[in-house]
Parts: structure tokens; sequence; C-alpha cells
């Protein structure tokens, strides 16, 4: 099989490595790339723990081809944080109890991220429509939507 | 007090319900702490099994079976050994020590399941073969290129079918499709007072059948191992049990190695709730990685982790309350069937403790219980949350509310009127102790808007018990209905002339023919052992070879108070 050269952006930084054919973006940046953070839950599209943006819009990476984010920018959770620099959605994720076993958290901040940033102020049917793709198995839902909704009001400290 | 978040109350302390009983000292316990493992988990940094890389990793599949129940007549590896990236194909030859039950480790049960099914399998989807290979794509050709031969047998997939005398056997060594409890009945007992002459005085009989479905765990990360050798003559496992000990202990049992060639590492679980203490993945990515010398992979796809991950048991059960015009429940009487799938895993154990919450929070003075761990062709059944519990409190207070309307009670004051108080005697003989139900049940009716008699807001835990209700009946009815010979009374694990639950490898039993005719026969009539271990001579229990006869065959299951009914001090 012949592998092709995939040369992208991941969190603002030019990466390249090499992909199998049909290979999912998620084991692409997983195993190839080096990039834990996206996390394989179902592989069908189904669960939302591999959600990743690709150029400002949230995939699911384990439904995309790995070829076809040649020349795109993808984010991921691990590229939330500034360095020690937290986003203010991880520090509310933490104070309001957001994660237990945090498995799905990876995804649930991306999307999260997504959502406030092409809506700083969504109201909470928006941040339940936001995160409706991303299963969660552990604390229900509430906590992550007191998260999100801090964050959109200011409240959260930043 | 209210508080938890800044956005509104989740938990709401109620300091003032036995305030003399402690101070009020409890310093962190209504603040948000943060938990300490988040940060890991908001950064996407929190090392699951899977977020370990390896150069070289092989990638595990198993062949599973088509069929609820079938004998495997031939397995035919060799094309599959031939198709691209295949490093290996294991079988149950392959595997060490091919027998195992989980709960040995605690010298419980008798080892019943094998890691990869060499002449039979007894649930669909049980693996008989493994490919390990370049990649997952490579594994998975080729787990569907094994070529397996099926006999098909009849199967069975309902409990009270699974008991009838004609019903197809799900394992050899339990011929009756019951787990056999202490070496003497098939069913775990209760009896407490009695039963049939408290129903016989009762105002109302009511009566209720209950049944729950099996429940599937479904983590988001679904259950799996990596194992590698290491340059010290061990192998690293990252695994996503959520009992790291005994998944350890499982793999040395399986494998035949000392624990201390085994490297485990784990403790960041993606969602567990049960689901993952079976041990299914260790014990098999570890064996690839001893022959094949490379990093092997092992992990369910969502697939699997529905169809063959075990799932909370489903529970069917029967009860019947005697119960008189004032609400006073003075007799219950339960038969339970849990469904434990094709193997035991943990549901025998998980009867224990559901027989010990018996009755429920009521002060009953007559009950009764059989309960009953059945075999089943449905996939095994493990532990999830408060397993053995949650199936028959559901029961118990779906029918609590039919007394109620039985009777024309309000169904909190009927709760209240029963409940546990201070002192009182529980069924399992004892002292009910720091009771809260009835204030629970005045704090939930006034949340609901339900008002209660004066009587019964006037009612508190820690009066009105104790005294003739903290006695033991003066006489309880007893019987030997279900008791069983052939297994060794004297050991509570293992059936006489059985080895050592670490022993070697047992030959594996040549089919369906060795099930007793009697072995479903009504309870009076003995069962007889299982031919492929005859028993010893009477009053002669085994012991593994090279251990002192006089020494007990294991001590550890002292420790656990609700496996071997010894009271913690």
């Amino acid at each position: 099989m012949t592998k092709s050269p995939v040369g992208f952006t991941l969190n603002g930084s030019q990466r390249a490595a090499f992909a199998d054919p049909g290979q999912s973006l998620l084991d692409f940046l997983r195993r190839g790339v080096g990039d834990l953070s996206p996390k394989f839950g179902c592989g069908q599209g189904a669960c939302g723990a591999c959600t990743v943006t690709i150029d400002g819009a949230t995939h699911l990476s384990c439904l995309v081809l790995a070829e076809s984010v040649a020349g795109r920018e993808v984010r991921t959770a691990a590229g939330l944080a500034d360095g020690a620099s937290l986003d203010p959605l991880q520090e509310a994720f933490m104070d309001h109890f957001a994660a237990q076993c945090g498995y799905c958290t990876p995804g649930m901040l991306v999307s999260a991220r997504a959502l406030l940033d092409r809506n700083p102020r969504p109201d909470r049917a928006e941040v339940i429509e936001a995160i409706s793709g991303n299963l969660c198995r552990c604390t229900g839902y509430e906590p992550i939507i007191a998260a999100i909704l801090a964050v959109a009001e200011g409240r959260a400290r930043a | 007090m209210k508080d938890m978040t800044s956005d509104g109350p989740m938990i709401e302390f109620r300091k003032d319900l036995f305030a003399d009983e402690r101070d009020d000292d409890l310093n962190e316990i209504g603040k948000p702490v943060r938990r300490q493992d988040i940060l890991g988990h908001v950064t996407g940094r929190s090392p699951f099994f899977d977020d370990h890389l390896f150069d070289g990793l092989l990638h595990m599949r198993c062949t599973r079976s088509p069929h609820h129940h079938a004998r495997v007549r031939r397995i035919d590896t060799s094309e599959a050994e031939r198709m691209p990236g295949v490093r290996r194909v294991l079988t149950g030859r392959d595997v060490p020590a091919n027998l195992n039950t989980l709960l040995s480790l605690l010298d419980f049960g008798l080892d019943d399941e094998p890691p990869l099914a060499e002449t039979k399998t007894a649930y669909m989807g049980e693996p008989v073969a493994a490919v390990i290979a370049e990649t997952e794509a490579e594994a998975r050709a080729a787990a569907a290129a094994v070529k397996v031969e099926w006999e098909p047998l009849p199967h069975v997939l309902d409990v009270e079918e699974a008991i009838k005398p004609d019903a197809p056997n799900v394992l050899e060594i339990y011929p009756g499709n019951k787990f056999i409890y202490h070496g003497k009945y098939d069913h775990q007992k209760l009896r407490y007072g009695d039963v049939e002459k408290a129903l016989g005085e009762a105002d109302h009989v009511v009566e209720g059948r209950y049944q729950m479905s099996p429940i599937e765990q479904a983590p988001i990360e679904t259950c799996g191992a990596i194992a590698a050798p290491e340059q010290n003559d061990r192998y690293v496992c990252y695994t996503s049990t959520q009992a790291l000990f005994f998944s350890l202990g499982t793999a040395a049992k399986v494998l035949k190695l000392p624990s201390s060639r085994l490297h485990f590492i784990g403790g960041t679980v993606g969602g567990g709730f049960g689901g993952k203490v079976d041990s299914i993945h260790e014990p098999l990515a570890i064996l690839g990685a001893m022959l094949t010398g490379r990093p092997v992979k092992y992990a369910w796809d969502r697939a699997e982790e529905m169809q063959v991950g075990a799932p909370r048991g489903a529970e069917r059960w029967y009860i019947t309350d005697g119960v008189m015009a004032d609400g006073r429940i003075i007799a219950r009487k339960f038969t339970g069937y849990f469904d434990s799938g094709a193997y035991t895993r943990l549901s025998s154990y998980a009867i224990i403790k559901g027989v010990g919450h018996l009755p429920g929070p009521y002060t009953i003075p007559n009950v009764s219980a059989d309960v009953y761990c059945v075999y089943t062709n449905r996939t095994p059944a493990t532990a999830m949350r408060g397993f053995g519990i949650t199936g028959v409190d559901f029961s118990i207070e779906t029918h609590m509310d039919k007394v109620a309307e039985t009777v024309g009670m309000n169904p909190i004051e009927l709760r209240i009127l029963n409940s546990y108080r201070d002192g009182d005697m529980k069924a399992h003989r004892r002292v009910a102790k720091n009771c809260a139900l009835i204030e629970c049940a005045q704090v939930v009716a006034e949340k609901a808007g339900v008002t209660l008699s004066p009587e019964m807001r006037a009612a508190s835990s820690l009066t009105g018990g104790g005294g003739v209700r903290g006695e033991i009946p003066a006489f309880t009815a007893t019987d030997e209905q279900g008791r069983v010979e052939g297994f060794a009374a004297s050991s509570y694990a293992r059936k006489a002339g059985a080895s050592s639950s670490a022993a070697a490898r047992q030959p594996t039993p040549p089919g369906l023919q060795s099930r007793p005719a009697a072995a479903s026969a009504p309870v009076s009539t003995p069962q007889p052992a299982p031919a492929r271990t005859p028993p010893p001579p009477a009053g002669a229990p085994s012991e593994p070879v090279g251990r002192a006869p006089d020494k007990p065959a294991r001590s550890g299951a002292m420790r656990f108070s609700s496996l071997s009914g010894f009271r913690r001090r």
C-alpha cells in the first residue's frame, strides 16, 4: 500500500505525516501525528469522542479521510490551551465538575469551543444543540451545559 | 443549606435531621472541589490505555460464534494464517490455562469459561480464535477467514425455560443450568420466620411478577488492553480495566505466569460502570505479546462492546406479600431468577449481595427467598453499578405501590409504616442501625406536595424500633428444597475432587453426553456430580497438590464478608 504525505495545520502549527490509503483522520492524528486528544468511541460517527474542527467547522474525525485535510486547518482539544494558560472552557469544565471519566471531554470541549467561536452568547437551547452529537455516559449533561453557559455568560474565571 | 454550583442548587443538605448524632464539622462536604484528575481530562492528556504509542504495534481480532449454542467440530486457521499481515492465529490450545472463572481468585465458583472456546460455544459472539496482524483491517479480514465447522445445538434464552428438566444444558459442570451455592444448594436461600403461616393469616395476599432487561454499561471507551514485552523478562500491560489487581491475577492464572512477570498499568478508565472488571482482554493481549515478541493491542470495537460486552444481567422476580388491612406487611416471599448468561462471571456473587438486601428496607417478621443463578445461552452478565440490588429494588418498590393500592393507602405512608427503625432485626439477622428511610420519605412527601397524616409526619427512625421488632423469630421454617450432592461442602467454592482454582488446565469434557439424566429431576433428588470430576471418599475434601492437608485451601475468602457470610469485626 502506498502511503501519501499529508501536510496540514494542526492547532496552529505546520505538520506533515504519511497517511495510509483509507486511513481515518482520527487514526492519522493519533498514530501518525501523535495527537492523542481525539478519542475512539465508536468509529461510526455516533459518539462524538473524536470531534475536531476542520477550517473552523466540527467534524467527526473517525469518518473523515486523513488525506482530505491536506492544506487545511485542524484543531483538536490539545490545542485549546495556550501553554499553561487554559481556555476558559477548560477552567469552567473543571469548576463545574463537567467531566468524570474524561473520555468524552476532548470532543465535548471542541464542540463547545466551535459553538462559542461562532456564537459567543448562546442560550441554553443552542448549547444543548451544539453538544447533541457528543455522548457522555458518566456525569449526565447538566454540569457540561452549566460550564459552557458560564463561559458564554461571562461568569467563569478566565 | 443549598449550594454546589454557582448556577443553582444541585444538592440540599438537611442537617436538621439527626443533628444531635454528629458534630457539624463536615468541612469539605457540600463545597465544590476540583477532581484531582480533571486537568488531564480537559487538556486531553489523561493516559487511557490506548494513549500509549508503540512502534510495531500488532492488532488482535477474534473470530466469534454466529450461533447461540454450537459445538465446534473443527477450526481451520490455515487460510487466515496466509492472509496479508497476519503474524499469528491463536486458538484455545495456545492458552496455557484455557478455563477460568473470575471469582476463582476469591475461591468462589468453578472454572467454567475458556478465554478461547475449543469444543463448544454457549453464546452468540463467543470467541474461538484470535488473529494477530500488522493492521486492524488485516486482523479483521483474517478473523473472517478462519473456518469453523459449527454444529448448532438447541439453545435456551429464558431463565425459567432453562431450569426445566428437558432444557438444553448450557455448561456441563452445572447440569441443571443453576449455580451451586456452598456446595449444597442450587439456589441461594433466605429463611426468616414462617412465611407460609403468616400468608395464611394475612388480610390480603399481593402477588407480582417483575422482569428487567439486561443493560449494557456502554462506556464511551470500549474495553481493551495493549501488552508488550519489556526488557526485563516481564510483560507490560496497559489496560482499561477498572480492577487492576483482579485483572493481574486473572492474567497470571490464565497464562500460568507468576504475577511478578506482569507489569500492569491502568487506573485511567474511560467509563467502566462495572463492565471493565471481566479481564477479558489482558490475558490474550499478553499471550499475543509472548508469542509474537511484539506489542499487541486487543480491544473491542463498538459492535463487540454492545454484543459480547457483559451487561448487567436481567432478573425476574416473583414477590408475594401478606399484608394486614392497616398496611403492615407481615410476610414477604421472593423467588428470583438471575440470568447469568452462558457463564458465571459475577452473577453468583450478585445474588449473594441481592439476598443480603432482602426484603428491602422494611421490617417484615416473616421472609423467605429462593434465588437462582441461571445459565442461558445469552451474553454472560457481569457487574454494573449496584448489580444484585437494583433489579430487586425495582421489583420491591413497584410491589410496594401495588400493596398500597390493595390496602388503599398512600404509598409513602405505607413505606413509613413498614420502614426499618433503629433496633429492628433484619431478615439476615443483623440489627438495623442509623436508619433514615422514614425521614427521607417525609422529605419526599414534603417536596412532592403530599400531605401525610399527623402520625406519619411524627414518625421517626429513632423511635418505635427494637423490642419485639428486634428479636429473631422463635421459629424459622426451613427446608431442603434444592439440595444437591457431589459438591464439596467443606469448601465454599470447589466441587469435590476438583483441583485448586490455579491448577493445571483440565481436559475438556467430551460434549453433552456427560449430562446426568437426573440433573434436572425434582428437587428432592440428589444431583450426581458431573462425570468429569468423580467425588472423593466421604469426609475427604480435596486439597491442591503440595499443600498440607490440614491447611484450608485458601484463607482469602474469609475477608470478604459478603461472600463468606462471616461478619466484619
